[in-house]
């Protein structure tokens, strides 16, 4: 069964940054992409999205209302905020509604550990 | 889903509000340990504009008077880099940032210091990160503080008489619980500019390779 994961960020370039570590740790994966918030719920409403990756900073609806909103829809998909603002406001929040922490710049080592733990809860999941 | 098919120069713009976006973000954290609150900030927004525009942007915002932390940065490309806030705002900061324990006159003779101090923090956050994004080392000179309106923070911050063009990083900047607000403008001559232009295509292609680049274009 294939995996979708969903890259939300109001820049193209860190899209692409997100979606590359995406692609070399889990080469199989298909990724979709938004670049706001609206964007994004349209495409979760759609279907088919097993991981969620938010940039925290962006233009309307920041990342983390966004993932405290999908978070009450989607109680047990996998996501991950993404953002160089590690305030303690934000990161207890994101905590609080089950969601990952990646620091910004976007490394593939920064994204490992919440892409394997997340291949392995979907596995554990679909069994 | 979003195109893939964008300019180089939007990618560039792109690129650019990215990395100051993460600079910006790690120098908010760090004001959050020194406040004790949370520091909201915006959404960047970039423009590349001459001096007296940048003046009338801030103007447009702020009538009142503002104060300013000022530093020099040098290397690859070299410039100023400001963080502006009201003037009226500037003893609460230095409230905010001194953990409310002093009397009003020790926060008058603390504001200098505590203002230098708080702007060394944030343009150092951004700078550094930017720098190392980019690969290459800047040097940061010491802050200094400039009081007056937009205008002559502008003027008071111009290279040279004609060549001053300002990357004017909008970014509003709130501490939560108090009425503080402030923006950062860096400010570079032209082949500044240019060589800052040639860093961030160097770093879109580093990410991006040279086959999508290519595509982009």
């Amino acid at each position: 069964m294939e995996t979708k994961v969903l890259i939300v960020d109001d820049s193209k370039l860190a899209r692409i940054v997100v979606g590359k570590a995406v692609a070399a740790l889990q080469p199989d994966w298909i990724r979709v992409e938004a670049a706001n918030a609206d964007q994004a719920l349209a495409l979760l409403e759609n279907g088919g999205i097993d991981v969620a990756i938010l940039d925290f900073n962006m233009p309307g609806r920041n990342g983390l209302e966004l993932a405290e909103h999908v978070r009450q829809r989607f109680p047990e998909m996998p996501m991950a905020l993404a953002t160089a603002n590690i305030q303690d406001e934000v990161i207890a929040r994101a905590r609080a509604a089950n969601i990952a922490f990646v620091s910004k710049p976007v490394t593939e080592e920064g994204f490992r550990g919440f892409l394997s733990g997340a291949a392995l809860k979907l596995r554990s999941a679909r069994r | 889903m979003t195109e893939t098919v964008i300019t180089l120069e939007e990618l560039e713009r792109d690129a650019l509000t990215e990395l100051v976006n993460i600079g910006v973000s790690r120098a908010a954290a760090s004001l959050r340990k020194m406040v004790g609150e949370q520091v909201f900030l915006s959404v960047p927004s970039l423009e590349v504009v001459g001096r007296k525009l940048a003046a009338a942007l801030i103007r447009e915002r702020e009538s009142d008077q503002l104060i300013a932390v000022r530093q020099e940065f040098e290397g690859a490309f070299s410039g100023r880099a400001l963080l502006i806030f009201p003037e009226a705002n500037s003893l609460e900061l230095v409230r905010a940032v001194t953990g409310g324990e002093l009397s009003s006159d020790e926060v008058r003779e603390m504001e200098e210091e505590a203002l230098l101090e708080t702007g060394n923090i944030v343009l150092n956050g951004c700078l550094a990160t930017i720098a190392n994004i980019l690969r290459k080392p800047l040097t940061v000179s010491l802050p200094r503080l400039v009081r007056g309106d937009g205008k002559h923070l502008f003027d008071a911050s111009a290279l040279s008489a004609d060549s001053g063009v300002v990357l004017f990083l909008y970014i509003n900047f709130a501490i939560s619980e108090r009425d503080i607000r402030g923006y950062i403008a860096m400010i570079m001559d032209l082949p500044s500019l240019e060589a800052l232009k040639v860093l961030v295509g160097e770093f879109i292609e580093r990410i991006v390779g040279p086959e999508s680049a290519t595509r982009a274009n």
